[in-house]
């Protein structure tokens, strides 16, 4: 009998039970030290000096009379760094502090490090700078236009990254095509606004030369590469601590400027720098979801089958690469696999402008264009006289499937999903008849479980967990894996306590030290679940063979006859038993502490495509959601009211119930603050919403209640059957709500978010139209009679 | 920068501190106290994460001067755990998921004991009204909402 079997045959005990987080006595106790609570009495304030202008040409700095201010340690410009970085290797083009130019407003200039605050602030308010102003765009329109000013000498015509794939024969789809429609969409930015400021804590030992940073990243290795590549130090002379950290939703997947600023400052001190962020500074920091305008051009036969798409997307990049190209790839790319289209083309630019870098966030590059395809779809079915759940139903990928731009879809529950919540929002019976001002709407989406190709293909596995199992029987799982909130480490423990039949009190997790625990690729791309999970189970297993093997030994059995119950190891049909303990000296007694490993990557066929740009996208398996949205529309006022959501979401096999509830419950919820009322916004640059007040997200009274469902399609990759739970729930809100909007009062919007001035906007202008058009109709009247 | 003796009670103990006049009650919490449990999570008064009690009402301690506690018994989330015991409300945060990267929680927990301290047994819209201060980014409120609801019931219930 092999581990696989053995497993199976037992009770599951920890995969699959609702387990409140490992760490969540720290959480609610205030015990949970996040970066700006640690220990740090003799640290030097660190303050970043920044650009009051939003393009310039960085003619002098002035630092002298900062230098010689009492108290001050130490004063950086550009001067100190000379390397850009970039969270694509082979688009790095900014500067930890700007060089020569600065592209938006709020770009770092000058740092200081200073013995407290109100020294740092005088210090910055010594240092002079000479700045030549230069053409600014601050939109996508503006920066494309054959005159414009380039923000970037090597990037002509301002475009960061264009895109043109066509899969398929799109003019022949359309041709057999019963309705064509095309339409366009406008989504302002929008901003993760994660609960936790920005914060570093560096420290730069002299002697040794080397540096130990704690900050709050969601990938800290992609942080300790650009470190090494920024300061030009030997990786090996480089420490990066991830404490707690307070959400991330992508804003911290990019290594950000401010934690390669704090590192320098500690080294130009050579001590001790602690850099907290304000919460407006964190804003600008930003990487958010770019403002974005999709053109779409559908193709449905008569009975709601998809023939064709066409599809153009433009996005406002801000000032540098960052994410840019993948934001780009991705939204084209997860057109697929949603639903099965036989041609599809598409057209994507990204575009700089003088604001901040755009980048990475929940649902990343998908979510636009979801809306834009939903709500389309909504209003096709509604022509063609079939209902919103019919025309989805007509289109659900058999599986498995390979789409046709290469992703390998392997499972999809997405029709168990549809029937879920029609059934529980009451669909059928209460559509025809909701009160005025109310209305229903259905959207599905999906979202990959992590990039089945990692940004730096170093050659090595995509996951590695190491097991400690020592002396007191307790087992410690050591991960690279950064949980940010979402209940990673929880899972991974889970995951291993079940491969070994422990209870989770003999696990403990170590996370997100580079001097103990494993590379890891990060958390991005709902990877962590699916890929480290996965060697999670690989490392279970390697460590019960090790446990068997000792059993075996003692017993003087063959190992297939040793039987692992957990706690006691024996022989089946016979009343030879060993205790678990006795077990673990036995095999500490064959060379000490033992140490496990398991590791994991992505099958070769799940990698995509040959062409250019086919790893985007691409993933060993997808999740899939329905979501039906009630809301009441005040037509006097025009707000919007989400009344409830009812969602089904498909993740395979739900480790840990509770937690996959939460991730859905957040993700409909973070869909829902940019369909109501999240956005940026600029004035000639400057940022005129970095807060709260705002920055509108929304409160516990405007927030409705989630009624989850958990759909179980095992996906045969995923561990257990895992697939992701925290993002492919988010990019259904949006158009579902528009679409229960466009029910409510038969308007359609086409640009988000829906805020009681653009909701209003849309009321009177069809109220107007209707108006003007009686009135053309009795002047035709009169004039007849 | 002036200084003044500051009598108040922080956490049921009672203190006498120098700290200056413009000194703010979170920064005298965390910095002069080492109490990190409250947290700061904006430039002042817009997401609840620094909310303490005061004399039993909730307070924004980003936007409250230490020396306007002087004769108050400052409460913050390390007071509640009793004996290293999670207190009802930390517990059902902690079982209910109402807490997920934990960064809210501080001052959500504070503003929730705020409530049952003056309604052990409050409606839904009573607790999103007394909790309508606090932002999260994580939860979308909804396992929130349930945590003090478990925490009502479970107080009200015979031990």
């Amino acid at each position: 009998m092999d581990t696989e079997t053995r497993m199976s045959t037992q009770a599951q005990h920890a995969v699959g039970v609702r387990q409140a987080l490992i760490d969540g006595v720290e959480k609610v106790s205030g015990q949970a030290h996040y970066t700006a609570d640690l220990p740090a009495r003799d640290a030097l304030v660190g303050a970043i000096l920044r650009s009051p202008l939003p393009h310039a040409r960085i003619r002098s700095i002035d630092i002298s009379r900062a230098q010689a201010m009492a108290g001050v340690h130490a004063v950086i410009t550009g001067d100190v760094c000379d390397v850009p970085y970039g969270v694509i290797p082979i688009a790095q083009n900014e500067f930890p502090l700007a060089r020569e130019r600065v592209r938006y407003c709020g770009e770092p200039i000058a740092a200081v490090a200073a013995i407290d605050q109100a020294t740092a602030r005088a210090a910055m308010a010594a240092i002079v700078l000479d700045l030549e102003p230069l053409p600014t765009h601050f939109d996508a329109a503006s920066a494309r236009a054959p005159e414009a000013f380039q923000l970037h000498d090597d990037q002509p015509g301002n475009i960061a990254r264009d895109v043109d794939h066509t899969f398929g024969d799109i003019e022949s789809g359309f041709a057999a095509s019963d309705l064509v429609l095309e339409e366009r969409f406008h989504y302002a930015e929008v901003t993760h606004a994660m609960m936790e400021p920005n914060a570093s804590l560096a420290s730069w030992d002299a002697e040794r030369g080397r540096l130990t940073l704690h900050t709050v990243s969601q990938v800290p290795y992609y942080v300790h590469l650009i470190l090494a590549q920024c300061m030009k130090l030997d990786a090996a002379q480089i420490r990066v601590i991830k404490p707690f950290v307070g959400g991330g939703f992508g804003h911290r997947t990019e290594t950000l400027n401010f934690e390669i600023i704090a590192s320098l400052l500690a080294r130009a001190a050579q001590a001790t720098v602690k850099l907290e962020l304000s919460r407006e500074e964190s804003f600008i920091t930003h990487r958010g979801r770019p403002e974005t305008d999709v053109r779409l051009k559908i193709g449905l036969s008569k009975t709601g089958v998809i023939k064709a798409v066409d599809c153009e997307v433009v996005q406002r990049g801000g000032a540098y690469a960052g994410y840019g190209l993948v934001t780009i790839l991705y939204a084209g790319s997860l057109l697929h696999a949603m639903y099965q289209l036989p041609a599809c083309r598409y057209f994507g630019l990204r575009v700089y402008t003088n604001t901040p870098p755009n980048g990475a966030m929940r649902g990343h590059g998908s979510v636009d264009v979801r809306h834009a395809f939903e709500s389309m779809l909504d209003t096709m079915a509604q022509t063609l006289r079939l209902d919103a759940f019919t025309v989805r139903r007509a289109n659900l990928l058999p599986i498995p499937t390979r789409t046709i731009n290469d992703l390998q879809v392997n499972s999809c529950g997405l029709a168990q999903c549809l029937d879920i919540v029609q059934k529980a929002s009451g669909w059928d019976e209460r559509r025809a008849s909701m009160p005025k001002g109310r209305g229903l709407g259905l959207a599905c989406s999906h979202y990959a479980s992590g990039s089945a190709k990692p940004v730096h293909w170093s050659g090595e596995p995509h996951a590695v967990v190491n097991l400690k199992l020592d002396f007191d029987g307790g087992i410690t799982v050591l991960t690279g894996a950064a949980d940010i909130g979402q209940g990673s480490s929880t899972l991974l423990a889970q995951m291993v306590a079940e491969v070994l039949g422990l209870s989770m009190d003999r696990l403990r997790v170590v996370a997100n030290d580079s001097a103990v625990t494993p590379k890891d690729n990060g958390s991005y791309s709902s990877r962590v679940s699916f890929m480290v999970g996965n060697a999670a189970i690989n490392a279970g297993k390697a460590l019960l063979q090790i446990l068997l093997e000792a059993a075996a030994k003692k017993l003087c059995v063959p190992i297939e006859r040793v039987e692992c119950l957990g706690e006691s190891y024996g022989v089946p049909g016979t009343d030879q038993v060993l205790s678990y303990k006795e077990v673990v000296t036995l095999a500490l007694q064959a060379g000490g502490t033992v140490t496990a490993r398991g590791h994991w990557s992505t099958p070769r066929e799940t990698q995509g495509g040959k062409f250019r740009g086919a790893a985007v996208g691409t993933s060993a398996g997808y999740s899939y959601a329905a979501q039906v949205v009630e809301v009441e529309v005040d037509e006097d006022t025009g707000m919007v009211r989400v009344v409830k959501v009812w969602v089904a979401h498909d993740c395979g096999r739900a480790i840990n119930p509770l937690a996959v509830e939460g991730q859905i419950q957040g993700s409909v919820w973070m869909g829902m603050g940019q369909a109501l009322c999240e956005e940026t916004q600029y004035h000639k640059g400057l940022h005129m919403r970095a807060n709260f007040l705002d920055y509108r997200i929304p409160n516990i009274m405007e927030s409705p209640p989630i009624e989850t469902y958990i759909v179980e399609a095992p996906d045969p990759n995923g561990p257990f059957g895992a697939k992701e739970a925290g993002e492919g729930s988010l990019s259904g809100f949006l158009p579902a709500m528009t679409n229960a909007i466009a029910h409510a009062t038969g308007l359609r919007l086409h640009e988000l978010p829906a805020s009681p001035d653009r909701m209003l906007d849309a009321l009177v202008a069809r109220k107007r139209a209707l108006k003007l058009a009686a009135a053309k109709a009795a002047a035709l009247q009169k004039e007849r009679a | 920068m002036a200084k003044r003796i500051v009598k108040l009670g922080v956490n049921g103990r009672a203190r006498e501190d120098a700290v200056a006049e413009h000194t703010l009650l979170l920064d005298y919490l965390r910095e002069q106290l080492g109490l990190t449990g409250t947290k700061r999570g904006c430039d002042g008064g817009e997401c609840g994460a620094c909310t303490v009690l005061v004399d039993g009402k909730p307070q924004l301690s980003c936007i409250t001067l230490a020396c306007r506690c002087e004769g108050q018994e400052v409460q913050t989330i390390e007071s509640l755990a009793n004996n290293g015991r999670l207190s009802a409300l930390q517990s059902a945060f902690n079982d209910k998921l109402g807490s997920q990267c934990g960064f809210c929680t501080p001052g959500m927990v504070m503003a929730a004991q705020a409530l049952l301290l003056r309604e052990p047994d409050p409606t839904e819209e009573q607790i999103r009204e007394a909790l309508s201060g606090n932002i999260c980014r994580c939860t979308g409120y909804v396992k929130i909402i349930e945590s003090v609801q478990a925490a009502s019931a479970a107080l009200a219930a015979p031990n």
